[in-house]
């Protein structure tokens, strides 16, 4: 067994008096495939946005690939790097173009020649297969189209691990499965990812383990066919009845 | 056939009510117009108070025949759905139409009938209109103040060299497009202070030295506004950023700058400048009146810049901050590539805004003795040759102030339309 490329350990966090996350332990092995479901409010958005510190924890530890993530982490910028984000509202930038929003980091951050960078773009552009769109605005394509320039854009830095925000909540139906195939592909391919879905068929097909969190805890922590086969806690088996 | 209800317009007899309807509407125009340019009542035989109302209630008749819904008629639909939707709007419409042409022959004839705009002093001036006399003799003293009339070559080099040199951004290469905003924000202002204080100051390459006191005009209303304008947009970037910080001191000490500057007349910030400031300088460091004025109006002007460009940043989705934190972005690099494009191009009504208010603001440096335009009006409207043409003057200066600051809104329009990429 590896070392854990994400290590979470006792983890508390309050959002003024209010405790969102309760006692969090989570370890993620480097090309493991982890979906976090539950209901809304139960704390799994702030718990991925706390891996790349987008949101800070006031006790206990959060590792990423060795840094330990705290106040007195200087190199914040070079761990976010690390971990590519997807968010639920695509946040592309829409004053640049599709191409531009790809190669602004790599050019700007990892200091990347702009040819190489464009080369890299389109390369990924490809494989969610807007490349054709490359030179449009943000504002001229369609939800799932946005959202799979967001996960090339992500997938631009080259990052080690992939936190997936809600991906497809924001999307048409018929969008929600080009956006999913993207992010299939991107598992097939070895990728560590994090992803936060309600999106069950996708969960039973990528996932290597499931997690279900209520009230800021984490109540069941399964492999995906036992998670779905037999799941042991009765708030479990309550969810998975209300969404399959 | 069905007979005509002249009180209920329909478009089956449309052909004849909008001819009756113009008509009428003619008539009254007639009516007015022969008042007003020929002094002719037409309607005389009517009684009193009939006589005035005459026009008004037959074109309100002819606007209400026309009120057809619907007509097919592309220009009497435009008509009734703009400006003759009822009889109030009718009235309203008539009425600021006659108010218009009553005015227009009493301004026509003093602005350029019967004005005078010949000879070269206040004798020329006898007829009864404008006398643009006045305006042509002190041409140049609104124009360059009291700077010395052999050397007003001097300053419209200045003034030639320091556009050209704003043109510059335009005509650079790619590969240098990167350091406009440098080039703008540092290099430029410089460029042209030296530009400004060598060619219109003198004092070296044998150019005689003009102390500032003498100048003044339009030359110092751009000056100062040019001035003004070029640094206190970075300083307010500069300050709405740091009322944004998480660092306690910055936060606090932007706060407090903003909240004075914007707490404080601008009158009593010139004379501040003017009068106090010097009092706690060194005996022996001298800093220019004007250098000062256009320091206090910078720091004063920051202050509304940096609430307007806060405004933007404020409108910002918090998503566009975590996206680019999450790409590895640091503060800086967040700021300049992600946050401000997108800030500055939603305020840039606002700035226009500021920036228009500034120029306007300038001639209220005459408190502390500096006679641009709007100062020089005042000089000479007290001047014992020329009294009684102050309304020449502001009308003169009305229309230049008028004519920069639309060439500005209209420039910042041209800006909106240009970075428009997205919604």
């Amino acid at each position: 067994m590896s070392d854990p490329i994400i290590k979470i350990q006792n983890m508390n966090k309050w959002f003024g008096d209010f405790q969102v996350l309760k006692n969090i332990n989570l370890e993620v092995e480097a090309n493991k495939k982890i979906v976090v479901c539950g209901p809304s409010g139960s704390g799994k958005s702030t718990l991925i946005r706390c891996i790349n510190r987008l949101e800070e924890h006031q006790e206990g530890d959060i590792i990423v690939d060795g840094n330990e993530l705290s106040e007195k982490t200087k190199d914040i910028e070079k761990i976010r790097a690390e971990v590519g984000m997807v968010f639920q509202q695509f946040n592309l930038f829409p004053h640049l173009s599709i191409l531009d929003n790809c190669t602004l980091a790599p050019i700007w951050v990892k200091k990347m020649p702009k040819k190489e960078a464009q080369e890299l773009a389109l390369d990924q552009l490809k494989k969610v297969q807007i490349d054709d769109q490359a030179n449009k605005f943000p504002g001229q394509l369609s939800g799932g189209q946005q959202q799979r320039c967001a996960i090339a854009r992500a997938l631009c830095m080259q990052p080690k691990i992939m936190l997936f925000d809600e991906p497809t909540s924001a999307l048409d139906p018929e969008m929600i499965k080009e956006v999913l195939d993207a992010m299939v592909s991107l598992a097939k391919g070895g990728m560590t990812m994090i992803v936060v879905t309600h999106e069950m068929g996708f969960a039973k097909e990528v996932a290597d383990e499931v997690i279900f969190m209520d009230e800021g805890m984490i109540i069941e922590k399964a492999d995906t066919k036992e998670f779905f086969a037999n799941p042991k806690s009765d708030r479990t088996k309550l969810f998975l009845s209300q969404i399959l | 056939m069905q007979t005509t209800n002249f009180l209920k317009p329909n478009r089956d007899n449309i052909k004849n009510y909008s001819i009756i309807g113009t008509f009428l509407i003619l008539v009254s125009l007639i009516d007015v117009i022969s008042n007003a340019f020929l002094r002719i009542n037409l309607t005389s035989f009517l009684p009193g108070s009939l006589t005035t109302l005459f026009p008004l209630i037959i074109g309100l008749i002819g606007l209400h025949m026309m009120r057809i819904d619907y007509s097919g008629n592309k220009t009497l639909d435009l008509l009734n759905k703009n400006i003759n939707t009822n009889n109030f709007n009718a009235v309203l419409t008539l009425l600021i139409l006659f108010s218009i042409i009553k005015a227009l022959p009493q301004s026509l004839s003093w602005m350029i009938f019967d004005a005078t705009i010949s000879g070269d002093s206040k004798d020329a001036c006898t007829g009864t209109g404008a006398c643009w006399t006045y305006i042509k003799v002190w041409f140049r003293r609104f124009m360059y103040g009291m700077y010395p009339n052999e050397f007003h070559w001097r300053i419209n080099t200045a003034f030639i060299l320091v556009i050209a040199l704003g043109f510059v951004g335009y005509f650079m290469k790619e590969n240098l497009k990167k350091y406009l905003a440098l080039y703008y924000v540092i290099i430029y202002p410089v460029i042209a202070y030296l530009v400004i204080y060598y060619l219109i100051s003198g004092g070296s390459f044998g150019l005689q030295w003009v102390e500032t006191g003498a100048w003044g005009g339009l030359s110092l209303t751009f000056i100062v506004s040019f001035f003004c304008l070029i640094f206190c947009f970075p300083l307010g970037m500069i300050f709405a950023l740091g009322r944004r910080s998480n660092l306690p001191a910055i936060k606090y000490i932007s706060i407090c700058y903003i909240e004075f500057w914007r707490g404080v007349p601008l009158i009593t910030v010139l004379f501040m400048s003017s009068v106090m400031f010097p009092m706690f300088l060194p005996e022996d460091f001298f800093m220019d009146k004007l250098v000062r004025v256009i320091i206090a109006i910078t720091l004063f002007e920051a202050a509304y810049c940096a609430e307007v460009i806060r405004g933007g940043l404020q409108s910002l989705p918090r998503g566009q901050y975590d996206a680019a934190k999450s790409l590895g972005m640091g503060y800086w690099k967040m700021h300049i590539f992600v946050i401000l494009p997108q800030a500055l191009k939603l305020v840039i009504p606002g700035i226009a805004n500021t920036f228009l208010a500034l120029v306007k603001d300038t001639p209220l440096i005459f408190v502390v003795g500096l006679a641009e335009l709007a100062g020089m009006l005042a000089l000479a409207k007290t001047n014992p040759k020329w009294l009684g043409f102050a309304m020449e003057g502001y009308i003169f200066a009305s229309i230049i102030f008028w004519i920069i600051c639309y060439a500005m809104s209209k420039y910042s329009y041209n800006l909106e339309a240009k970075y428009k990429t997205e919604r």
